[in-house]
Parts: C-alpha cells; sequence; structure tokens
C-alpha cells in the first residue's frame, strides 16, 4: 500500500465503517434535531396583473431592475439572455399605442414543461414556472414551445454570478419571479422597482390579496388566452 | 457465410474515401469541443432562431433513416424478392443514417455531457423524451431485423422482425413530425398534417440515399443492375416525391386559407428572402421537378439519370428542411394579434440567422458517421445486394 | 499471470509517484468550524446533502437555512477573498483537485460569499 492511498483512506475514512453508509438515516436524524422548513404551497398561486394604462413607453425601470437583481448583462443582442423585455404596441387599425413589460407568464398549462424532454422544465406548486439548470441538457424544445418567447439560453460561459440566481452555460433560463424574494417573503425585483405601480404583485387564490379584488372588479385580459394556457401574468389596458 | 463478400474493398480509393470520412467527423469533433468551451455563441444559433443548421442534418438524417427501411419492408413484409435480396444495405443504411442523426443531435446540446439526464429524469408528456426510446428502440430493431435476414438459421424469424421495423419506422417517423405538429404557438408548425408529412417525405429521401449508394456499389463491384428491378424501384421513387409534394402543397395551401396564417405564408413562399429562394428553386424544383422530369421523361431515366434524380431529391430535402425549421421560426411569434409590436428581443422583426462554421461542420460529421458506417459495414460483413450475378469486367 | 503481476506493479508505482508531487491536500478552511456534522462525516457525504438539498430547495421551495450550498460557502469561502473556488487551495477546489473529482456546481452557482458579492456589485 502506497503512502498516498492511505492517506486517501484515512482521508475518507469514518467512525461508522466505510463500507455501509446509509445516508437517509443521517438525514433523518437532521430533520429532527433542527425542524424542517416550509416549502412551497400548493394553496398559493403566484401572479402579476400588469396596468398598460399607467405603463411609460420608453420606460425601462423593471428591465433594468430585473438584469441588477438576476446578474444579467443587460446586453440586447440576439444572443444574450432577456427575461423581461418592453413591448411597444401600436394597434393597426386605431394606431392607439400601449407600452408592456412582457416575461414568463407563468402558466397554469405551461407548454415548456409539457415538452421538456428531462422535467428540467417544472411547475412549482405555487404555480412558478422554472428551470433546474441541474437536470437542463440544452435542447431549447421550451424556448421552441413557448408561445411568448419568453426563454433564453445561456451562449456563453458565466462568472460571478449572483449568489442568489445560479445561471450557467448550455442551459435555458428565464423570468423566475424573483423566486429568491418570494420565498423570504418579498415580490419580484420589477414590481418593486416600477416607479408608476404598474405591476402588482400577489397571491390570484387569496381572495383577499390586492390582486385579487382587482381582478375581479376590473377587466383583465390573458395574453394568447385561445391557447387556453391560463397564464398567472394578466394585463389589463389591451 | 457461405459466399463472400464481392468488394474491391482493399484498394487505394477506399481507403482513401474512408480517410476522408474520418476527417470529416474529426473536423466535427473538433467543432463541438469549440462549441463546448465557447458556448453556442460561436454558432449562428440564438434566442430567436433556436435550432438551426445542426437541426436540418440530424432531422434528414433522421427521417431518411426511416425511409430508407421501406426497401426491406417491401421485401419482407410484402415479400418482393427483388427488396429482399436489398433488404441488408438497406438496414445498415437506416443504422448508419440514424447514428449520423442522432450524433449531430446530441452534441449540438448546451450539456450533452449531461445527456443522460435524459434517461434519468424522464419526462412522459415530452415527445423529445419518447423519441429517446423510439430512437434507442429503432437501433435494437433493425440490428435484430438484420440478423433474422443474414444469419440462415434466423430466416424464419426474417418476416415478424421486418413487420416489427415497418410498424417501429412508421411510430418513429411520426415522433419526429410530431416534435413541430405539437408546437401549437407557432405558425410554421402545429399542425397535425406535419407527421403523415414526414413519413411520406421519409420515403423519397429514403430512397434517394439508397438509390445513390446501391449505385455506388455496384459500380465498385462491376455489377450491372437489373434494368427490371431498377425501372420498379425508379418509378416508386417518383411515385413518392409526387405523395410528398401532395402533402407539402396541401399543407401550404391548407394554411394560406385561414386569415391568420396567410401573413406566414406570403412570408415562406414569397417576401421571406432566402426561404421563398430555397423553397420554390431548391424544393420544388430542384427537389421535386427535375427528379421527376429525370425518372419519369421516356428519353431518360436510365441509371445516370437515376442517380442524378436522387441527388436531386436530397438536396431538394435539405432545402425543405432548412426552410421549415429556419424559415418557420424566423418569421415572428404573433403574441399581441393585430398590432405591430417592436421590442429589444426582436418582437415583430424577422429573426436573422447567418450559419457559421461550426455548426456546418457538425452537421457534415453527422453524413461523414453516417458514411463511415455504411462503409465499414460493406466491407466487413456483405451487404451487397447479390441477385443479380452479371459481372462486367473487374475494376 | 506475468500481465496481471505487471498491472498491480503498474497500480502500486503510479500512485507513489504522484504522492511525491501532491500530498494531503493544506485547504484555505475560511471561518471553518462544524455546524451541520463533524468533519469526517461531512467528507463523505456532503455530495449527498447538497443534492439531496438543491431538489428540495429548487424543486419544492424548501430552502434550508443550514443546509445549502449558499451557506457552506458562507464559512468556508476564504477569508482573503471571499471564496471557495478562486485559488488552488480554495475549499471547495483544493480538496476536489486532490480526489481528482468534477467540481460542476460552480459552473452556474457562485462561489462567492454572498454578502461580498452584494458589496462588489454595489460598488459597480
Amino acid at each position: 500500500m502506497s503512502e498516498i492511498d492511505t492517506q486517501r483512506r484515512n482521508f475518507l475514512k469514518t467512525s461508522a465503517g466505510a463500507a455501509a453508509v446509509l445516508i437517509a438515516p443521517g438525514f433523518m436524524l437532521f430533520d429532527i434535531a433542527h425542524g424542517k422548513p416550509q416549502g412551497a404551497s400548493n394553496k398559493v398561486r403566484w401572479g402579476m396583473l400588469i396596468d398598460t394604462a399607467k405603463c411609460k413607453s420608453g420606460c425601462n425601470d423593471c428591465v433594468t431592475a430585473c438584469n441588477r437583481e438576476n446578474g444579467l448583462s443587460g446586453g440586447t443582442a440576439a444572443t444574450d439572455s432577456q427575461w423581461i423585455r418592453k413591448i411597444e404596441l401600436k394597434d393597426i387599425s386605431s394606431g392607439r399605442e400601449v407600452s408592456l413589460p412582457m416575461m414568463c407568464q407563468h402558466c397554469e398549462n405551461p407548454p415548456c414543461v409539457d415538452v421538456c424532454p428531462t422535467n428540467a422544465s417544472f411547475k412549482r406548486v405555487d404555480g412558478i414556472v422554472l428551470v433546474d439548470k441541474h437536470r437542463c441538457i440544452g435542447c431549447r424544445y421550451c424556448m421552441m414551445a413557448c408561445p411568448y418567447k419568453a426563454r433564453s439560453f445561456v451562449h456563453e460561459p458565466l462568472h460571478d454570478q449572483n449568489p442568489d440566481v445560479p445561471r450557467g452555460r448550455g442551459t435555458v433560463e428565464s423570468c423566475t419571479l424573483c423566486v429568491h424574494r418570494i420565498d423570504q417573503g418579498g415580490k419580484p425585483a420589477c414590481a418593486e422597482a416600477c416607479p408608476n405601480n404598474v405591476i402588482l404583485f400577489g397571491d390570484l387564490n387569496d381572495a383577499d390579496s390586492e390582486i385579487a379584488k382587482k381582478l375581479r372588479s376590473l377587466s383583465s385580459v390573458q395574453i394568447r388566452a385561445d391557447l387556453h394556457l391560463n397564464p398567472g401574468v394578466r394585463y389589463q389596458g389591451i | 457465410m457461405s459466399y463472400t463478400s464481392p468488394n474491391q474493398s482493399r484498394s487505394p480509393l477506399y481507403n482513401l474515401l474512408l480517410a476522408t470520412g474520418l476527417l470529416i467527423v474529426l473536423g466535427s469533433l473538433l467543432a463541438v469541443h469549440e462549441m463546448e468551451s465557447q458556448g453556442h455563441i460561436i454558432t449562428g444559433m440564438n434566442n430567436q432562431i433556436v435550432w438551426g443548421l445542426p437541426h436540418v442534418f440530424a432531422i434528414f438524417l433522421i427521417v431518411a433513416a426511416s425511409g430508407v427501411l421501406n426497401v426491406s419492408s417491401i421485401g419482407s413484409v410484402f415479400n418482393k424478392p427483388a427488396y429482399k435480396a436489398r433488404g441488408p444495405l438497406a438496414g445498415l443504411l437506416s443504422i448508419a443514417m440514424l447514428g449520423g442523426g442522432l450524433m449531430v443531435l446530441m452534441l449540438d446540446l448546451g450539456r450533452p455531457d449531461r445527456v443522460i439526464v435524459a434517461a434519468t429524469n424522464y419526462n412522459p408528456t415530452s415527445v423529445f423524451a419518447w423519441n429517446v426510446l423510439l430512437y434507442s428502440g429503432m437501433f435494437a430493431a433493425v440490428v435484430v431485423y438484420l440478423w433474422t435476414m443474414m444469419e440462415k438459421r434466423m430466416y424464419p424469424w426474417s418476416k415478424p422482425a421486418g413487420l416489427l421495423v415497418f410498424v417501429w419506422r412508421f411510430v418513429l417517423t411520426t415522433g419526429t413530425g410530431l416534435i413541430f405538429a405539437f408546437l401549437g404557438a407557432r405558425q410554421a408548425y402545429g399542425s397535425a398534417i406535419l407527421p403523415p408529412m414526414f413519413i411520406i417525405l421519409s420515403f423519397a429521401w429514403g430512397l434517394a440515399v439508397f438509390h445513390i449508394v446501391q449505385s455506388s456499389i455496384f459500380a465498385w463491384n462491376g455489377i450491372r443492375q437489373d434494368e427490371y428491378v431498377q425501372k420498379r424501384m425508379r418509378n416508386l421513387m417518383g411515385v413518392f416525391v409526387v405523395s410528398g409534394l401532395y402533402f407539402v402543397v396541401t399543407y401550404h395551401l391548407t394554411n394560406f386559407y385561414f386569415s391568420r396564417q396567410s401573413a406566414f405564408e406570403y412570408f415562406i413562399l414569397r417576401d421571406g428572402g432566402i426561404y421563398p429562394q430555397l423553397f420554390w428553386w431548391g424544393y420544388i424544383v430542384i427537389g421535386n421537378l427535375l427528379p421527376l422530369l429525370l425518372i419519369f421523361h421516356p428519353a431518360l431515366g436510365k441509371s445516370k439519370s437515376v442517380i442524378g434524380a436522387s441527388l436531386a431529391i436530397i438536396l431538394g430535402g435539405f432545402a425543405f428542411l432548412y426552410v421549415f425549421i429556419i424559415g418557420g421560426q424566423a418569421f415572428p411569434l404573433d403574441i399581441f394579434h393585430g398590432y405591430a409590436v417592436s421590442s429589444t428581443f426582436g418582437d415583430g422583426e424577422i429573426a436573422a440567422y447567418r450559419p457559421s462554421v461550426y455548426e456546418a461542420l457538425l452537421g457534415l460529421g453527422g453524413l461523414g458517421v453516417a458514411f463511415m458506417i455504411t462503409a465499414i459495414g460493406i466491407h466487413v460483413l456483405n451487404f451487397v445486394p447479390r441477385e443479380i450475378p452479371t459481372k462486367v469486367g473487374h475494376h | 499471470m506475468k500481465r496481471l503481476a505487471s498491472l498491480l506493479l503498474c497500480l502500486c508505482v503510479a500512485p507513489t509517484w504522484a504522492g511525491e508531487v501532491t500530498g494531503t491536500p493544506k485547504l484555505d478552511i475560511g471561518r471553518g468550524g462544524q455546524c451541520v456534522e463533524d468533519t469526517q462525516w461531512m467528507r463523505k457525504n456532503h455530495m449527498h446533502m447538497l443534492k439531496h438539498q438543491r431538489d428540495e430547495a429548487l424543486r419544492k421551495g424548501i430552502r434550508d437555512e443550514k443546509i445549502s450550498l449558499k451557506n457552506c460557502i458562507e464559512c468556508h469561502a476564504s477569508m482573503k477573498d471571499d471564496s471557495v473556488i478562486a485559488r488552488a487551495d480554495s475549499f471547495c477546489v483544493g480538496c476536489h483537485k486532490y480526489e481528482a473529482v468534477k467540481l460542476d456546481c460552480f459552473e452556474c452557482h457562485s462561489g462567492k460569499r454572498k454578502s461580498a458579492w452584494l458589496q462588489q456589485r454595489d460598488a459597480k
């Protein structure tokens, strides 16, 4: 036995013995001692209501806030990631102009989740649609399937990502609804940054929430409602 | 095996061809290495055109891999002896093209190092996941089928094995068509006609590849092809071309009838620059009219014009897929109907795409792999159709 | 038999030769200390723990404050450069190099202490 072999052996040796290490009991003991934190709840459905009447053409504050929060470069080349974008619309027949932010619509029936071969695209029980980058193989089928063009593919190796927002080359990504903020009781960076309070964030399932009340009393639309995807992001004024 | 391969495969030319094939494969691996270390930024693909040239090559190879098995099926399932003799070669070509196509598809992934995840996490609603099973099952089924055709004591099993492959490849090409048929939100796709269209196109493309390989082998070994069989196979190819064209025309005409789709049709057939050019010149003229002329014109239809027709069909197939896959993505998604839209993310704009040398190398590598498998397969086993003993001269 | 003997010889010689170059890794363990389990247990099981935790956190939203990659980094990032991956003797890199195990986490995850990352961003 060489010196280094012995070293490695000692390095990894546990008092329990190397042969029969079972992970599960360790975790169970740990969980009992520690207490399990609460996960996402299926009673909740996170969503947003976007009031396009208040959204200013040319204002890009939501996009800037998103880029800063999630560590995106802010570049707009065809290979750059854009999780949220401002779209300027002009009604072809009447000429009426509207400006609005567009991002992942967090569908109830998301096509990206249906088509993903590895279950990397998934919907959390509280309605947030995410990409599990541990599983994403970068096939880009979800980008083909998304009716809102909400997803971007990371075309280059990345460095110095936000510790709260892991992102990496060769995987697909999109708006996470700032899930890392939501899980701490916060709200998405875009909603927080908007100077005109265009983006109202909340729980669609909670009848007493501001968003649910507004959706009850005002007329709003789902974009591409014809596809019956029931997006969690709703728009007023289009 | 009771007879030896009639191949003159030890010639310097064979070695040269093999070396060229190897060089092409190595070139593609080099390209993949670059794509892996620098990312897809070095390809022409982007967030608007997410599938590019590699997918054109991969889908052509996979579709043709299914179609070429027609030759085997007609032999085993429908009992035509002339086709039976050609069954093994068709099987080999199928494996070769499937291998080449899958290689391209896998190496184009953003994280090919993780492809095993596709086996450990399986999403039953994803047609990509179905295709993982369909493609690997196809390999297995064709290998078994080849065994039953080439090993004497297995002959009785060749019919059931042929039937299995016959059914499997229909399902497989349906799966390939469904990749696009399931894209309900995109104007270019999301149509139930796509799977049958891909099946019919596969017949023509597969037979064209078969003709070229068969003619090369025959010429190489100084075998003259039986004229009757050649005529039958040539006419069959013509019928497949016409049927494929019928489906493509139906697909575009029905689209035209829906006013929500007509803007897309004008784009792809008239205003879209490279895409209508490729459609009319590449697919319609070279891929259909030229081969039909070469096949059915009374003064033509000889061996050389069959090769010409086959080449034209393959070129037309590539043109068709380029228009279908890339043109289909270039047309902007109709997210807000009735509005003119603009954004930093290409909304309302025709997406630009210029394939880079890396993705071209990767695509060619798929052809290279298919060629290598075929060339080596013919070299080591007897895949040469053997019903014609008339040898004219020695190579 | 001869072949087997030479194979065994190779197996013995190669690591000895390597041993002269490497040796037990000297790691910059940052702040260090024990918060989850003892050192030996962690050496052996941290990867299973991280894998278990990543699925819980990402897919179910169960974010354990203690058992999380971010929390590991918080203590084990170097006090000099706030990172677990920046140098050859950084906490994660040093050991993974020694054990010759590919370290895939940090293609996507940040290897920096969050407070340091935030400071750096705000300075920009």
